[in-house]
């Protein structure tokens, strides 16, 4: 048992931290919330450089070949930042692309993805808000040697950007499970029409109407009708994601209230010298260790190629509401101060809603673990 | 980040494992604390001829001398079938005299320790010292050749059937309160100890112990007069990781889930009930949780290091889950959860009420939890007090 880093990793960490804490300040996230795209294409460039964008990438096209347990250690620094960024749409398509796309699709889409010149969204979820099979009512009918997709997608993160789009539709079946196929789509083709929602995180989900949108067949991503293994793995690599994501979140939080703890004195001494608060902080802290390690556990066993189901479900469900509590008891102990525009705690508390829903929330990451537990 | 324990740490647990199967019969409507002395002894007994009870004492003193890992896999397998824990002696007293004993205290205790013949009981808590255990108030008085033990102790374990005591008491009331504490060894036959039961809840006898003029000899003090404070902190730390293990909570849970996946209720599967499905979820989430805690205490100490402060929540998040797996437990059983071992009805020999019981002192013993967070908050987090 090994519980530090490797060198690489602590080499990852400390370079994404620097970085990221140079060119991805709070005014910069500030600015983004409001901007019409929602990410900063320059920074996105720069990010490229370092061949962040090529970490899942397969060498043999162009990136680094790296595991989960490598992503997570980036992830965590892109949470503390809160770095608005179509980093983990994209990633999980590439990771989509390289586990099932034929060599046709990996050659032309891959190198792309790692250089920063290609942005991917995956579009699951419609209307029906769900994660789950059951929802996906958006079809492909065969037509003139290609497939029509109709429907709309709903909540779709970073697709306002994405120059390809992985799009999860109906070719038949009679079981909800049966019949998903996944659609390489571009954005600009007739009948697509992308609109920006507003969530409190900003986080750019968006709605995707297909109008007969006509996509040729080599656009089919995996087999044909028995899409959903893949989709249901991409939803669990997102659910591990948003999970290291709000383990450097929630890191963040914490180290700000301790400092601020110490300095704010009310009736002559400390703040952090009352019980109240030193409890707080400490379940802070168990609520930040637990998800780490919730995190990393779950990501080695995907990177060691083990069954990792009820494992990642369990993180996703336990971290979704830790991060819950670290958010809640950061407002508490920040005071008026803390609920201020100004102030950033709510930057992290609004981050918080959005990510306890994506990939799934607690709920449904629970039914997940009951599901193998039981059944 | 590496989880696995690797080939000789798997091959430790499944001796463990082999030594249990022929040696020990888990029985659910025992708590581990709980079980006879003489059943206890034992199996103690058996444990030392294979060198096994001692875990931490270096072989030389006739200990198993394992590694923080091993010493790890080794209590959590004996936990989870609810063996009997080795006790104050092999846990406690034994390291302590290996790191700062006098050659004649190590002759003529360390033998008995390793071998289980010899049982301790600890004297720390006092009815006006518990969280504050510091603030004790027995005295030890010098006299000769001796030193004279007047006070009581309370929240004693094992105090009926120990056959010494490794008890704390105050040599100097002129100093600061942790630095007029010495350690002694005291023979629990000595004239004037006094033993009185105290009758947990959870069914556990624990005694209040008085002392009148009690006899000690010199040569019976452990290391130095008055650094006694400094000698219970170190065993606490070392000590402490070990103190809640998951081994029970993992036991219970896995009794509980293996009765909803094969039973009705009303005509049903139950384990198709949504109620009970999210409450055994949940608690899957929390067990994982506590387990990896648990994984990150024992790796701290294999790096050379006292994991004080991870011990510290450790302590807390074991036990508040083993709580929340005492109560979400008895309300799957719905109605028949209340029903105690022994009575018509009882489900699962009543585990799930007893365990429901005994989880109320968890979060009080071994260092209350808000005692553990304030740990955390200051030494950890740096606090201010």
């Amino acid at each position: 048992m090994d519980l530090a880093l490797t060198s690489s990793q602590e080499m990852l960490k400390q370079s994404a931290r620097d970085f990221l804490a140079k060119e991805c300040p709070k005014s910069l996230v500030r600015e983004l919330r409001e901007a019409a795209v929602g990410h900063s294409p320059a920074l996105w460039q720069r990010m490229a450089e370092l061949g962040w964008m090529g970490l899942m990438v397969p060498a043999d096209n162009d990136g680094t070949g790296a595991n989960f347990s490598d992503l997570v250690v980036l992830l965590e620094e892109m949470g503390r930042a809160l770095l608005p960024s179509p980093f983990v749409s994209t990633t999980l398509c590439a990771m989509a692309i390289g586990e099932a796309g034929s060599a046709e699709q990996k050659k032309s889409l891959l190198p792309k993805i790692a250089s920063g010149d290609l942005i991917a969204s995956f579009a699951l979820t419609e209307p029906t808000a769900t994660f789950s099979a059951d929802g996906v009512k958006a079809t492909a009918t065969e037509n003139g040697g290609g497939y029509l997709i109709n429907g709309t997608k709903l909540f779709v993160r970073d697709a306002n950007v994405a120059d390809c789009i992985v799009c999860v539709a109906r070719t038949g079946g009679a079981s909800p499970e049966e019949g998903i196929t996944l659609f390489l789509v571009d954005p600009k083709t007739a009948g697509v029409s992308i609109t920006p929602l507003k969530t409190i995180g900003r986080d750019r989900q968006c709605e995707i109407v297909l109008a007969n949108v006509r996509v040729a067949k080599d656009s089919v991503l995996g087999p044909v009708g028995q899409g959903w293994p893949l989709v249901a793995k991409m939803v669990q690599w997102g659910a591990l994601a948003e999970c290291a994501e709000m383990v450097g979140a929630g890191q963040q939080v914490l180290e700000w209230v301790v400092d601020y703890a110490k300095q704010r004195v009310q009736f002559g001494r400390p703040i952090g010298s009352f019980q109240a608060i030193q409890h707080k902080c400490a379940n802070m802290l168990a609520d930040v260790d637990g998800s780490r390690f919730m995190t990393y556990y779950a990501a080695w066993k995907l990177s060691e190629g083990m069954p990792a189901t009820a494992d990642v479900s369990q993180t996703k469900a336990w971290v979704s509401d830790a991060f819950r509590r670290i958010t809640r008891e950061g407002h508490q102990i920040f005071g008026g101060l803390g609920f201020t525009v100004d102030h950033d705690m709510h930057l992290y508390s609004a981050k918080e809603k959005v990510a306890e829903m994506a990939y799934g929330d607690a709920d449904f990451h629970r039914k997940i673990v009951a599901r193998e537990l039981l059944d | 980040m590496d989880f696995s324990f690797g080939e000789d740490l798997e091959k430790l647990r499944q001796d463990v494992r082999q030594f249990l199967d022929q040696e020990w019969k888990p029985d659910p409507s025992v708590d581990g604390h709980n079980v006879d002395p003489k059943i206890a002894k034992e199996f103690r007994r058996k444990l030392a001829k294979k060198g096994w009870l001692a875990l931490s004492v270096p072989k030389a003193y006739g200990g198993a001398g394992l590694s923080a890992m091993e010493q790890y896999v080794f209590a959590e397998e004996m936990a989870y079938r609810g063996a009997p824990t080795p006790g104050h002696g092999p846990n406690i007293v034994a390291p302590t005299l290996v790191r700062v004993g006098t050659e004649d205290q190590k002759k003529r205790f360390l033998p008995g320790i390793v071998s289980g013949e010899v049982e301790f009981c600890l004297g720390y808590t006092e009815p006006a010292a518990g969280s504050d255990l510091a603030s004790m108030e027995i005295r030890a008085v010098q006299d000769g050749d001796d030193y004279v033990i007047n006070g009581q102790k309370i929240f004693n374990t094992y105090g009926h059937h120990a056959d010494w005591c490794w008890l704390a008491a105050r040599t100097d009331p002129n100093v600061p309160k942790h630095k007029g504490i010495s350690i002694f060894m005291v023979d629990m036959k000595s004239p004037g100890v006094t033993v009185a039961p105290m009758w947990t809840i959870a069914g556990w006898r624990v005694n209040a112990i008085y002392w009148d003029n009690v006899r000690v000899p010199k040569k019976d003090l452990v290391g130095e007069p008055n650094k006694g404070w400094y000698y219970m902190a170190t065993a606490l730390d070392y000590e402490r990781h070990a103190v809640v293990p998951t081994g029970p909570i993992k036991a219970t849970f896995e009794l509980l889930v293996d009765y909803v996946k094969h039973v009705e209720r009303n005509g049903k599967p139950l384990k198709d009930n949504v109620d009970v499905r999210e409450k055994l979820a949940s608690l899957a989430c929390d067990i994982q949780m506590v387990e990896l805690i648990h994984h990150r205490s024992a790796w701290v100490a294999s790096q050379g290091i006292v994991p004080a402060n991870e011990a510290a929540m450790q302590k807390w998040v074991t036990t508040e889950v083993s709580q929340k797996l005492g109560h979400l437990g008895t309300q799957i059983l719905g109605l028949y959860g209340p029903l105690e071992h022994g009575s018509k009805y009882a489900l699962l020999e009543g585990a799930l009420e007893l365990h429901h019981r005994s989880a109320v002192v968890s979060t009080i013993a071994a260092g209350s939890n808000e005692i553990q967070r304030n740990i955390v908050a200051t030494r950890g987090l740096g606090l201010p007090r």
